[in-house]
């Protein structure tokens, strides 16, 4: 079956929730990827939605983050500053899905403004959300951003969720506790922090994708591991599932 | 105890000119029948308060009713940008917007400080972003037991709260299900509230998971059957997710918002 990049990016995020796991969602890419992992390899992945709604398991995907099928299916609802304070909060969560409007080499996200200054900016985005203490909170933070030089800066214009800040030590200096941005994954490949360095490093490219494209969708001089893998494509059980969920 | 009274005079009590107030809701259960009435009234001066302004407060702002807004993400959401919210913190339309911003973590313990009568919530958030150099709400609290630097937010209090609900019985006692948000919170940290309720009921039946809010903690209760459309209350109705669509090009024209502004009127 033919697939878009999209569809290929959504797969990949997808393969990377392992079944089991307990998922922060956002809405989005995010839950459409968390949905398809619940439908193929992840029967037990647990998704937790910030509107409060714990062990969702929607028979369609949900419009928004408050969708009524949330609630209809969920294990448990709770309010608000519940979700926030007893189960983000302690380390209780075990994948934050991200996405991002600027990302940079050292996994910071801006969804805050972009261009000019705080108070007088070029383009007002929606602002932070649950996304601050996601990144800060769980023990490990997957990134589902399209791959273009306008998202993929060398260093955002405002750290709206903290990645490494600027490079090895700053976690741990600040006392986060989760482990912070495990995967960045694109439309054209998968990127992952540096372990010495914490720079974001492609480790993978997507069938059909050449290196070229990456660097020049990338706002900084891109870093390649030495043994750049090449990704499977989308079987056709997950083509089918993904389009039955979106269509 | 909470008066019962029809729309127009209870949000004419409940919401003044100049006032600090929030029609909260997750999604769920948002309160934009007292919304409009409010646009109707012409309030002005607003600071408007909610984790999650959406289409409502694109509206709000639109119409000129606020000066001020606190959040925590501001969207359509699931279809994008709110065009009358971007129009006046870039353009000053049709007046300026200032903004006070946090995280949904900081914004709900906000609530909860004001709720539980105290000056200010703890919570680990913010932490290495550059959230707290924008907004004069946030600091750092040392915990006295242990050392540890944590991050302090001041109490939310509110001059008013408007919620949706889907009952209420005929003292005023409000039940609400399904996703509930911060709603409990906002109206116990404001001053003056309003519910707007589906229906009137002889007596609240038990329900799974409901949240119920006495009597007298709420000021006015006022029967609003679909006042949340197009958002949805839980067992009464469903999101009209074409409406929010649609709103991405009513807004994105300030002659169109106008056009729609006159159709509530």
């Amino acid at each position: 079956m033919t697939y878009t990049s999209d569809e290929m990016m959504t797969v990949a995020a997808a393969r990377a929730l392992r079944d089991g796991a307990v998922c922060f969602v956002g809405i989005g890419l995010p839950s459409t990827a968390a949905n398809l992992a619940r439908r193929t390899h992840a029967p037990d992945l647990v998704l937790v939605y910030e509107s409060g709604t714990i062990g969702a398991k929607p028979d369609r995907l949900p419009l928004s983050i408050g969708d009524g099928v949330l609630a209809d299916t969920a294990v448990s609802v709770v309010g608000v500053p519940e979700i926030f304070n007893y189960w983000l909060q302690p380390g209780r969560i075990d994948v934050g899905f991200l996405g991002a409007a600027q990302l940079d080499r050292f996994g910071n996200i801006n969804t805050t403004v972009i261009g000019g200054d705080y108070r007088n900016p070029g383009v007002r985005l929606p602002g932070a959300g649950g996304a601050p203490e996601i990144a800060a909170s769980c023990r490990e933070v997957v990134v589902v951003v399209r791959q273009t030089r306008r998202a993929f800066v060398e260093r955002v214009d405002f750290v709206t969720s903290f990645g490494f800040g600027s490079g090895p030590g700053e976690r741990e200096e600040l006392g986060l506790t989760g482990a912070g941005p495990r995967l960045v994954i694109t439309d054209l490949g998968v990127l992952r922090p540096d372990p010495d360095t914490r720079e974001l490093v492609l480790t993978a490219l997507h069938p059909g994708v050449d290196l070229a494209t990456a660097r020049e969708r990338t706002g900084w001089d891109l870093k390649v591991a030495d043994d750049l893998g090449r990704g499977e494509p989308p079987t056709d059980r997950e083509l089918a599932v993904l389009r039955e969920l979106t269509r | 105890m909470a008066t019962i009274a029809p729309l127009a005079e209870a949000v004419a009590q409940v919401v003044r000119d100049g006032d600090t107030v929030a029609f909260e809701g997750f999604t769920h259960l948002i309160p934009f029948a007292a919304g409009h009435e409010v646009i109707r009234q012409g309030r002005r001066g607003l600071t408007l308060v909610r984790m999650t302004p959406d289409v409502l407060y694109d509206q709000l702002i639109g119409a000129g009713c606020a000066r001020k807004l606190v959040f925590s993400w501001g969207g359509n959401p699931g279809v994008g940008s709110l065009h009358r919210f971007r129009d006046a913190v870039q353009h000053g339309w049709p007046r300026p917007l200032e903004l006070e911003e946090h995280s949904h973590a900081g914004m709900a313990n906000r609530y909860v400080a004001a709720a539980s009568g105290l000056p200010f919530a703890v919570l680990r958030g913010y932490t290495g972003t550059d959230l707290p150099a924008q907004t004069a709400n946030i600091a750092s609290v040392t915990c006295p037991f242990t050392g540890e630097v944590l991050t302090a937010v001041a109490a939310l209090e509110l001059d008013a709260a408007v919620v949706h609900a889907q009952r209420a019985d005929r003292h005023g006692n409000v039940q609400l299900w399904g996703i509930t948000g911060v709603q409990k919170e906002a109206v116990l940290a404001a001053t003056r509230s309003l519910v707007t309720v589906e229906e009137v009921v002889d007596e609240l039946e038990p329900r799974p998971g409901a949240v119920v809010l006495p009597s007298w903690v709420v000021d006015y209760v006022a029967e609003v059957p679909g006042g949340a459309h197009p958002s949805y209350a839980h067992d009464y109705s469903v999101r009209d997710n074409d409406f929010y669509v649609a709103w991405d090009a009513i807004s994105r024209d300030r002659d169109e918002f106008a056009q729609w502004l006159e159709s509530i009127a």
